[in-house]
């Protein structure tokens, strides 16, 4: 190949060539960058929640009334959307997962004030808990009716029995958290509280949080005033069933207000806006930014074959093929991708250094800086295949002519 | 000679449409993508309270926990106690305090018709209004009187207002809320703080409150806390009394110190009803207050968004391949120049006159990327607003501010891209492109 001429006639005007390269190189760290967080954010919005999302919504119930006695509307609430045909179950609890506010505690498995605990979320249920939420029960059992206790928000007495996830077993035990059923751990530094089930997975309300998958159900029934039905339908019923729970909430009580009814699968979406926006925000960055890449090639090369119009038809005169005068651009071209790519994947380690020290991000996986390279490879290829076919047209006779 | 060359600019402009256009719509590409991140961080990082951010003060008591550094070390936890504010209040050693929190009600309009409905409510004290220099439609705040005889009176924002008075003066009329009675004594203009300084414990973006009542009425009535509450220990026993004994933290307190002498006897007097609470088993950890201006405790809160940040630093890296591209563009253009100018050159242009010349066509090219950018900027602010909603609707609009900063940086940006190829192009010696033809 003729690589040692065009390499000879690159250096003896390489600003044009320079910039382009400098552009693929900022253009691809960029670009790894940005998809780097974007393979993130969707590996956390990936996340279960651990419930049967599709199924379930949730509404909140706000009492104002002064005679408002909100122990019997509860129980007669529950009543009557378990009745519900279509309603598989309901339960009164104070969060759903990745609703964003909720109730957190810590939990020890020796007493005392000097320990630290280990951060849970809570969830107030009663026996229809693990039904309502579509949790999967490893171990242990359920809670029973007769246990559910009946909480003001200033209590601080806790019940007896508690069921967690398998992912705060396994902090509360590391090194066995199988031993987790039965066993007694400390809440408000030196209450005991018995481990009496064991939930495969749930999600606590903050999905930002380190410990998201740990949680704890508590048999309680809650009188805070206000608090939140969450309601599971049988498959496809849902979004009937949505205006029905409503309306008959608001008219069975006038003594409180009813609002915020969401579905889970709402929940999640507002949950996760932020990174879906920024995964759209992302993509659409890295389309125009090749694109306008791409153009810078397709206009330098387009400005290098104009100029070099008496070259390429001399060359022709001297019985260059049309090909082999397509050729030269692109392989011109190559060797400056090239060079641009080896600088973009020093720039992209250390963008990402960068990033991964000023933001909490996480460093980029190895596979994407040979993919990028090999696209912007590409892309250049592409851009210039125009001019270069636009090159190959120049007739022999122009060598003749002057201009 | 100025108008001359803006002819000379011109003309070249139009010479090579194009290429014009290629370059005009890269610059403008590049400052929509950085102008809209920048907007969105300009306004996060704003003073929301520029005549006298630098005279308010957050108080940060540090009663927390001894043995639980927590994620942020030994730091002062971000509230109050009820206790501390309460005894800060009664102390009233600052110019102007304010011990303030979040809570909802249910307000029932009059007329049958009308639904109950949740309002957000601020629970707070006389100071507030004139400490953060709150503007009123019609009326006013309350006095000292009320806060300490927990009159039953309602401050309500423009918006409450006209839903539930049609917008009229409702100074004086009675609002129903949680079964009790308020009297309205003043509806406040417009208000909007962006960062939403005085409360960012409970979102720093969100919406101001709806309503604002007296704290002490609020705390008597044991009326509903919406905003985040924080406990270390346990209160010794059950019940509201115990709670508003306990550790826990919900209260948000800011003073207003005018001079430097103001805050050190302020911080002097911090620590010494410290040291005095430590005599009585509290604050158990070193002592440690701390009194931060609002934009000191902004940087404190982290307020500006990571995600922000991350889409600013992107965005200016954007904006730099776009420079690159419109440098290969410019030269591509000048040297195409060649020919006119040697000819100027040779006919006795001198090569500053070519370089002021060549300059202002760049500045040129910048002014019209720079107007298109605005336009592609707001597209962009607008299509942030699309994708994150609600959230970000008080961050997504350019004032005349911006408008410059992103004229600025697109002038600014083709005359960086314009001084290596106008020195390339000017030392073109004269006569040299002259001899093919």
């Amino acid at each position: 190949m003729e690589i040692g001429p065009i390499w000879r006639a690159l250096m003896r005007n390489k600003t044009g060539a320079v910039l382009i390269a400098l552009q693929i190189a900022v253009t691809m760290a960029i670009m790894v960058n940005a998809i780097s967080i974007m393979q993130e954010r969707a590996r956390v919005m990936a996340r279960p929640s651990g419930v049967d999302e599709h199924n379930i919504f949730h509404i909140a119930s706000i009492g104002f009334a002064e005679d408002f006695n909100e122990r019997v509307t509860v129980e007669e609430d529950l009543n009557a959307l378990r009745a519900l045909p279509g309603v598989v179950d309901a339960i009164q609890s104070n969060s759903v997962p990745m609703s964003g506010g909720g109730w957190s505690m810590g939990l020890q498995t020796e007493p005392g004030a000097e320990i630290d605990g280990t951060g849970v979320a809570l969830y107030f249920v009663d026996e229809h808990g693990i039904d309502t939420f579509g949790l999967e029960l490893l171990s242990g059992e359920n809670f029973t009716a007769t246990e559910i206790e009946w909480r003001e928000r200033t209590q601080t007495k806790w019940p007896d029995r508690t069921i967690i996830t398998r992912a705060m077993a396994e902090a509360l035990f590391p090194d066995d958290p199988d031993s987790a059923l039965g066993k007694t751990v400390y809440i408000n530094d030196d209450e005991p509280i018995t481990i009496s089930g064991i939930i495969k997975q749930m999600q606590a309300p903050w999905n930002g949080w380190n410990g998201v998958e740990r949680v704890m159900l508590v048999p309680t029934h809650t009188l805070f005033g206000s608090t939140r039905y969450i309601i599971r339908t049988e498959a496809g019923l849902r979004d009937e069933l949505m205006p029905q729970v409503e309306q008959l909430l608001a008219e069975r009580e006038k003594g409180r207000i009813v609002r915020s009814m969401r579905t889970m699968d709402e929940t999640r979406e507002r949950s996760y806006r932020g990174d879906a926006s920024m995964i759209k925000m992302l993509t659409f960055t890295i389309v125009l930014l090749v694109a306008i890449t791409a153009l810078g090639i397709v206009g330098l090369a387009s400005f290098s074959v104009n100029r070099r119009t008496r070259q390429i038809g001399t060359r022709r005169a001297l019985g260059a093929s049309k090909v082999a005068i397509a050729r030269y651009f692109m392989t011109e071209n190559f060797i400056i991708s090239l060079a641009g790519v080896s600088i973009g994947a020093a720039l992209t380690v250390a963008l990402n250094m960068l990033m991964v020290e000023t933001f909490a991000l996480t460093r980029i996986t190895w596979y994407l800086v040979p993919l990028a390279m090999l696209t912007l490879c590409v892309v250049g290829q592409v851009a210039v295949f125009g001019p270069a076919k636009k090159a190959s047209s120049v007739p022999p006779a122009v060598a003749t002519r002057t201009v | 000679m100025f108008s001359y060359y803006l002819k000379l600019g011109w003309l070249s402009i139009r010479r090579n449409p194009l290429l014009s256009i290629l370059m005009i719509s890269a610059i403008a590409v590049g400052i929509g993508a950085s102008m809209s991140t920048i907007t969105v961080n300009y306004l996060m990082s704003s003073d929301p309270i520029p005549q006298k951010s630098d005279q308010l003060f957050y108080v940060q008591l540090d009663s927390w926990d001894p043995n639980n550094q927590g994620d942020d070390g030994f730091e002062p936890p971000d509230q109050v106690t009820y206790i501390d504010a309460m005894a800060l209040m009664k102390a009233g050693k600052a110019y102007r305090q304010v011990a303030s929190n979040r809570s909802g009600l249910v307000l029932e309009p009059e007329g049958d018709d009308e639904r109950p409905f949740s309002v957000d409510a601020r629970n707070t004290w006389s100071d507030f209004f004139p400490m953060f220099d709150l503007q009123f439609l019609y009326g006013s705040g309350w006095d000292d009187a009320a806060d300490q005889n927990m009159d039953r009176v309602v401050v309500l924002s423009k918006e409450i207002n006209e839903k539930v008075f049609g917008g009229e003066n409702s100074v004086g009329r009675s609002v129903r809320m949680d079964g009790m009675d308020f009297k309205v004594v003043g509806v406040l203009d417009d208000f909007l703080a962006v960062p939403k300084f005085y409360d960012v414990t409970n979102g720093a973006f969100n919406d101001p409150e709806e309503i604002y009542i007296p704290f002490n009425l609020a705390v008597e009535y044991r009326l509903d806390r919406n905003g985040n509450t924080s406990c270390w220990k346990p209160s010794d026993g059950d019940g509201f009394e115990a709670f508003l004994n306990s550790e826990c933290i919900w209260i948000q307190f800011w003073a207003e110190l005018r001079t430097e002498q103001e805050k050190q006897e302020y911080m002097a007097f911090l620590d010494a009803y410290v040291e005095q609470q430590k005599q009585l088993g509290r604050f158990p950890r070193p002592l440690n207050n701390r009194l931060s201006d609002v934009m000191e405790w902004m940087e404190i809160q982290e307020v500006v968004e990571e995600d922000a940040q991350v889409m600013l630093g992107l965005s200016i890296l954007f904006l730099v391949v776009c420079l690159l591209n419109t440098i290969g563009l410019l030269l591509a253009k000048f040297l195409g120049k060649s020919g006119d100018i040697s000819l100027r050159r040779a006919l006795g242009a001198s090569r500053s006159s070519l370089f002021i010349q060549h300059m202002i066509e760049s500045a040129m090219i910048g002014l019209g990327g720079g107007i298109f950018g605005l336009g592609l900027a707001w597209l962009g602010l607008r299509g942030i607003e699309m994708l994150f909603g609600d959230f970000v609707e008080n961050m997504v609009s350019m004032d005349w501010v911006m408008v410059l900063t992103a004229m600025a940086l697109a002038v600014a940006s083709a005359l960086l891209a314009g001084l290596y190829p106008t020195w390339r192009a000017c030392s073109i010696a004269p006569a040299s492109q002259l001899k093919v033809q």
